[in-house]
């Protein structure tokens, strides 16, 4: 039969498949391109063939989705979303505004880079990426999980003295609530 | 003490076996929605992949110990429910723990479930859990009802509490209760719907409203557990009402084809309405439904 090492192997390999197929978006609808979510999801592209499906709340969801640009006070509410949902979890950045900013690459109240405050895994470029765009994306971080690299939560414990640096750095009125995640 | 093997080998499958098809019945469901819808839908195992997947989580955060139990309780119910139906008519293997009486065991047993989850949502304090756990009662409230009055209707009218009785009586399609007595079915099947949960009457579980209501702060295995019982309970459900009013089944083939049909009703129903409000979903069991049981029962009665 197998040895211990086969036999984690194998079931690695099966919930990766499912994790893979098996993908509860809560879409974050911070900035313009939440519009592109709901053709995203109905007839027309259809997500859910790839198992793509919103979930209600954050505890029972595996993909956040950040839709464009955060301003500052959003960013608290995402950072508590985030750090709400259940490992393993994974962050879709959607848009040219969270990757540089884009056109508000000079706003005073919206962050730039969101790679500073919360583990990126996969991003879509476009301002505002069309859903042909947005299935690609998902179809990537499909791929990053059956070959094990999206690791977006574990880099996110380890480096959290980081994250949590230049987190405070943008919000200043700091007053998080100590809960367990 | 003799052990009646057949027995241990029903007790061991028929969880596995109900689980099995209500997680393929989910499934088909959000195909054929997405067919209805005009979509291609996900593939038929997808309900499957989605509670391996919630089962594979790596970190499974709890309120309290009430949040452990809220689940067991409802996966208990599911099968507790499910051990005291005759899954198959005659068959050694599959008859379970059907004793006489069992149609007023069944009554109680399968509000437990809810009970359960109610006090499981107690515990994580989330208000939307509250919201949908005070919906979820008021609706039970609503559905017990007609439901009740059409199994006193029928249990006047055939003078047994058993369902091994009633499957007895109806040996023949033409002996089939839904035939013998059309005005409890209607009620009954009324009642059903609000049972499943679709819409209209998904008051509990309105995602777009009170974040998925009760299961709101559960994730992870206890979400997992929560789908697995759920697949169960419609099941247990589905052979429930195939053995009281379909004439049960001889077989899986029949079964499969009986507890199908039975499940696209609410399926069906709910793809093309929108959702009531609590206290419309409520009227409304208090309407029809309760005027078919009630004329159920008058016509056995006179
Ligand atoms: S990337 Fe473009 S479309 Fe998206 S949020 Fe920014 S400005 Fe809006």
């Amino acid at each position: 039969m197998f040895n211990d090492k086969e036999a984690s192997k194998i079931v690695d390999i099966i919930k990766n498949f499912a994790r893979k197929h098996s993908l509860w978006v809560v879409a974050y609808g911070t900035g313009c391109g939440a519009i592109e979510l709901p053709p995203t999801m109905t007839s027309r592209y259809d997500a859910e063939r790839f198992g793509i499906r919103g979930s209600a709340t954050p505890r029972q969801a595996d993909v956040l989705l950040i839709t464009g640009y955060l301003s500052v006070k959003t960013l608290k509410r995402v950072i508590r979303t985030y750090e709400q949902m259940q490992e393993p979890k994974y962050v879709i950045g959607f848009g040219s505004c969270t990757i540089n900013g884009g056109m508000y690459w000079d706003s005073y109240n919206t962050i730039k880079a969101l790679d500073r405050y919360l583990p990126v895994d996969v991003y879509i470029n476009g301002c505002m990426p069309r859903p042909e765009a947005v299935i690609s994306g998902f179809i990537k971080l499909q791929q990053l999980i059956s070959e094990g690299k999206a690791d977006g939560a574990k880099r996110y414990r380890e480096n959290l003295e980081w994250y949590r640096e230049n987190q405070r750095k943008v919000i200043k009125n700091w007053r998080m609530p100590e809960y367990n995640w | 003490m003799e052990i009646n093997w057949s027995a241990v080998l029903g007790i061991v499958f028929t969880p596995v076996i109900a689980f099995l098809v209500g997680v393929t019945y989910g499934g088909l469901t959000r195909r054929i929605t997405a067919r209805i819808q005009n979509r291609f839908g996900p593939p038929f195992y997808q309900n499957i992949l989605d509670i391996i997947k919630l089962y594979s989580k790596e970190s499974n955060i709890n309120h309290g110990v009430m949040q452990h139990l809220g689940p067991v309780f409802a996966i208990t119910a599911s099968v507790t429910t499910l051990f005291f139906i005759p899954v198959i008519k005659d068959s050694p293997v599959f008859t379970n723990f059907s004793f006489n009486g069992d149609l007023i065991f069944l009554l109680y047993i399968m509000v437990f479930g809810s009970l359960g989850m109610a006090l499981g949502a107690g515990q994580t304090g989330n208000p939307n859990s509250a919201i949908g756990v005070s919906r979820g009662l008021s609706q039970l409230v609503g559905y017990e009802v007609p439901f009740v009055m059409a199994l006193v209707a029928i249990m006047v009218q055939f003078q047994t509490t058993s369902l091994n009785d009633l499957l007895a009586v109806q040996d023949h399609f033409t002996k089939w209760i839904i035939f013998q007595s059309p005005f409890a079915f209607l009620a009954a099947i009324l009642a059903f719907l609000g049972m499943m949960g679709y819409a209209p009457f998904d008051v509990v579980i309105a995602p777009a409203e009170i974040a998925s209501g009760p299961p709101s702060e559960f994730g992870g295995k206890y979400l997992g557990l929560m789908l697995t019982s759920r697949s169960i309970f419609t099941f247990a459900k589905l052979v429930l009402f195939t053995d009281i009013f379909l004439g049960g089944a001889h077989d899986f083939i029949t079964l499969i084809i009986k507890t199908f049909i039975l499940y696209m009703i609410p399926v069906l129903t709910g793809i093309v309405f929108p959702r009531f409000r609590t206290e419309q979903s409520i009227r409304f069991f208090w309407s029809w439904p309760l005027f078919f049981g009630i004329l159920a029962i008058l016509v056995v009665v006179f």
